[in-house]
This record gives structure tokens, sequence and C-alpha cells, in this order.
């Protein structure tokens, strides 16, 4: 689905990203992972062409994403923070997104926007939303539009336990239809009953990328969390899971 | 385009600066003929105040409208939706109702009080400038990402306009007040917008025949052909080049 080739991004002197190169099939939840400032965002603004990177490149379904923008149709993006024209009520926003789309009112994904029971403060203004109900309307846009491929960074910061299974319990819906997620999270508890698949982001480069299976398997940790310490114990064995197999 | 365009003058049109903008270009204009018994004079005073306050507006406003919009082009960014669009529905949205905002703040009372040649020109101009300035407006502000850098830059580029280039202009024909520098001072001041729209106006109005000399050879340049020619090529320029570079800049831009 998506394929990333060699990709490097440099903020002034800083690299963000330094040759990347991997692939997202459909049927993956993939965890991003990695310390703050290793460049998780930047790769997902990337995959989205927020961010346009110096070197590589990028394909969706096979087609280079630059200088096209109709591969994000096809995306249902969650920002870290969500960001709102502040005026603009819930109801409001939402319109103007199903517009701006210009998709089929009748075939709109409103499960998350009735179980946040979001109907009942449809008329607040953006401005006057918690940090938490804005994250919950950033999750319904998301969802919205039955995107084939989902980008959710740090989806359940700042959500309440309750809102956060229900948005779990959504990924792992949309995760059986056999959609493409790419998850960032510091929680790594509530990403092993969803990952497929990690990958360790460190300094702009990935230290590991495999399934969870192998991660499991060679660690003999059944938790994430303690897998991935014992990992970087071992300093990812320098990037060869198998050679600790064999 | 249209149907993101929309949201934004939705927006705006609820905005107090504009809604103040209007009401002031109404109260100005309107009191402008009320004391004036001559039309004349009140055009003239008029089109000074224009000169100085759209230019100033279409400047700073277009600049921190960006900056307050910038939540909703991150949102955008992340859709389908291509940067050029996003950037110029940004432009049309803005200065459409800038536009609105003058035209029913100045073009209301002309309509009433002195309806001729000379106002429908300031009309003109007025609308012109608020192009040219949202113009250059945008291209400040997506060229700077602090949002107190981009206004104090638009400020300056106001004031340099306004005022500095003038005063630059006067002291070059003193310096040079030996030589026949009427062709230069011309060409010069011609290649100010704001400079470009008083000859404009003016030289609709009879004070044209007070300014002498030099009055003359503008009249003769401007009232051709090759001139009248010459200044739309100018102003069309001020309006789309800096537009084409916030363009550009746009479609580089890093979210």
């Amino acid at each position: 689905m998506i394929r990333i080739e060699n990709i490097s991004k440099r903020f002034k002197k800083h690299y963000a990203l330094r040759e990347i190169s991997a692939e997202f099939r459909s049927n993956e939840v993939i965890a991003l992972i990695g310390p703050n400032g290793s460049g998780k965002t930047t790769l997902i603004k990337c995959i989205l062409g927020m961010v346009f990177p110096d070197e590589g490149q990028i394909f969706f379904r096979d087609k280079p994403i630059a200088g096209s923008v109709m591969h994000r149709a096809e995306i249902g993006y969650m920002p870290q923070i969500g960001r709102y024209p502040d005026n603009m009520s819930i109801r409001q926003l939402t319109k103007m997104m199903i517009n701006i789309r210009r998709a089929d009112r009748n075939n709109i994904d409103t499960e998350l926007f009735n179980a946040f029971n979001l109907g009942e403060i449809e008329d607040k203004t953006m401005r006057s939303l918690s940090g938490g109900t804005r994250q919950k309307v950033s999750a319904c846009l998301a969802f919205m539009f039955n995107p084939v491929v989902l980008v959710l960074d740090e989806p359940t910061a700042g959500l309440d336990p309750i809102s956060s299974e229900i948005l779990k319990k959504k990924i792992l819906q949309e995760k059986a239809k056999g959609k493409t997620i790419i998850i960032t999270s510091h929680i790594l508890n509530e990403l092993d009953d969803l990952a497929t698949h990690v990958m360790y982001l460190q300094e702009g480069t990935i230290r590991l990328f495999s399934t969870l299976e192998d991660v499991v398997s060679i660690t003999g940790e059944q938790r994430l969390n303690k897998a991935i310490a014992m990992l970087m114990q071992h300093n990812f064995y320098n990037g060869n899971l198998h050679a600790k197999k064999v | 385009m249209l149907r993101i365009s929309k949201h934004i003058i939705s927006d705006i049109i609820r905005n107090k600066i504009i809604a103040a903008y209007t009401i002031f270009l109404f109260a100005v204009t309107l009191g402008l003929f009320q004391i004036e018994d001559d039309a004349g004079k009140a055009v003239l005073s008029l089109l000074n105040i224009i000169l100085i306050v759209v230019p100033l507006i279409s400047l700073v406003f277009s600049a921190i409208h960006y900056y307050n919009y910038l939540e909703f082009v991150e949102l955008m960014v992340s859709q389908p939706v291509s940067r050029t669009v996003i950037i110029m529905s940004q432009f049309t949205g803005t200065t459409f109702t800038l536009i609105c905002a003058f035209l029913i703040g100045t073009g209301i009372p002309i309509c009433f009080y002195q309806f001729d040649e000379t106002t429908m020109s300031l009309l003109f101009s007025g609308v012109v400038l608020t192009i040219i300035f949202s113009s250059i407006g945008h291209l400040v502000s997506v060229t700077s990402r602090d949002k107190a850098r981009g206004i104090g830059v638009a400020l300056m580029i106001w004031f340099y306009f306004s005022l500095i280039y003038d005063g630059l202009i006067l002291l070059l024909l003193f310096a040079l007040s030996d030589y026949p520098v009427e062709k230069f001072t011309l060409v010069m001041s011609s290649l100010n917008p704001v400079d470009l729209a008083r000859i404009f106006v003016m030289l609709k109005m009879d004070v044209s025949a007070l300014m002498g000399y030099t009055g003359a050879t503008y009249k003769d340049f401007f009232g051709s052909g090759t001139g009248t020619l010459f200044s739309g090529s100018v102003l069309v320029l001020w309006a789309v080049v800096p537009l084409l570079f916030a363009i550009n800049a746009f479609r580089k831009k890093d979210f």
C-alpha cells in the first residue's frame, strides 16, 4: 500500500529522518515507536505529503505521492495535536470536511461520533473544547470517511480511559476489515493487542522493523514494553534480530 | 477552490476588524462630503486618506488573517486538496472581503454625493490597491513563520511605499535639480503602486492643472496609450508577482 524508498529529511543541520525505507501493506497494524524527537511524526507527515523529504520517494499504491493530493482522500489522519478553526462549531467543522472531501453524506462512518456522544455538544465552538474533546473530534474525522489507510499520531494521549477503550475497539474493528493502520504511541501496553508490526525509530533511523511475533519470540517477553526494553538493553543486536535467534 | 473560499469568507464576514474598517471608511467619506462644500476638495482629501488606509489595512489584515487561520490551513493540508488551491482560496477569500468592505464603505456615500469619472477612478484605484497589498501581505506571511516578524515586515513595507519611497524620490529630485529628470521621476514614481494610484486619480481631477510642468509631463505620458499600457502592466505585475512567489513558497512549505 505504502512504500517508502530511502527518504531523508533535514531541518537545518539536524537530520529528522535518515535514509528510511519500509513498506506497509494492507492487513498490517504498524506500531511506530521511539523516543521524543526520533522522527515519528515527521515520517507520518512525509507519508501524508505535509512535509517534503529532501531525498527519496514515497509511493502510494505504487504511484509516487509527490505532486499528487488524491492519495490523501484514502488516508484518515489523526494529528498529535488537532488544531481547528476557533470559531467553528463541531457541526460546522464536520459539515465542512464532508464538503471538502466531496463525501457522500449517507456513506459516513458516525460510529465514533455517536460513541463519544459528540452530538450533545455539537454546537460548541472548537475554541471552547477541552484538549481531550478536541482529540475525540480528531478521531471522528479520521475514521469518518472510511479510509483504507489510517494514520494515528498518539491517538489516546489526552483521552480518558473510557474514551480510550472506545477508540481502541474502533481501531480493532478497522483492523479486522484489513486496513493499513499506522499508530504512534508512547504507551506500549495499549499497542500489545493492536499491532502486527513494530517499527522502532531512533534519531531518524530505523533500529527495528519486524513483526510482533518475531519480537516476542526473540526476546521471550510477551509484553511489548518489556520486549522493547530488553531489545534496547542489547542495542537491538545491532539491527540483526535473527542472528540472536539462530 | 470556491468551496474553500466560501468557508473562509463566511468566517471573515463575522470578523470585527472588517466591520470596523467598513464603518471607518463610511464615516470618513460621509464626513468629508458633509464638511466640504466643494465636492472636488472632498474627493481630494478622501484620496489622501484612502491611499494611506487601504494599503495599510490590506497588508496587515491579510498577514494577520493568514496567521490566525494557520489551524485551518494545517487541517486543509492534510486533506485531499492541493496546496495551490488552499493558498488561492485564502487569497481570494481575504481579498474579496476587503474589496467588499471598501466598496460598501466608500462606494455607497460616493454614489449619493458625487458620482462621476473622478470618483469612479478613485474606487477603481482602491480596489486595485487592495488586491496588490493583499497579495504582498500573503507573500510576507507565507514566507515568515513568526507572526510578530511577519506583521513587522508588513508594516515596514507599508511604511516604505507610503512614506519612505516618496521621500527618496524628492531627495533625488532635489539632488539632481540641475538636470532634466522629469522622465526619470515619472518612471520611478510609477514603480510604486501607491503613487501610481495617486497619479491615476489626480489626472482625472482639475487639480492636475495646478501641478505645473511636472503635471503636464505626467498628463502627457499617462494620458497616452503607451502610458496607460505601462501603468496598467505595472499594477498587474504588482498584484501577480508577489502572489506567484507566495504560491511557490506555500507549495514547498513543511507543516
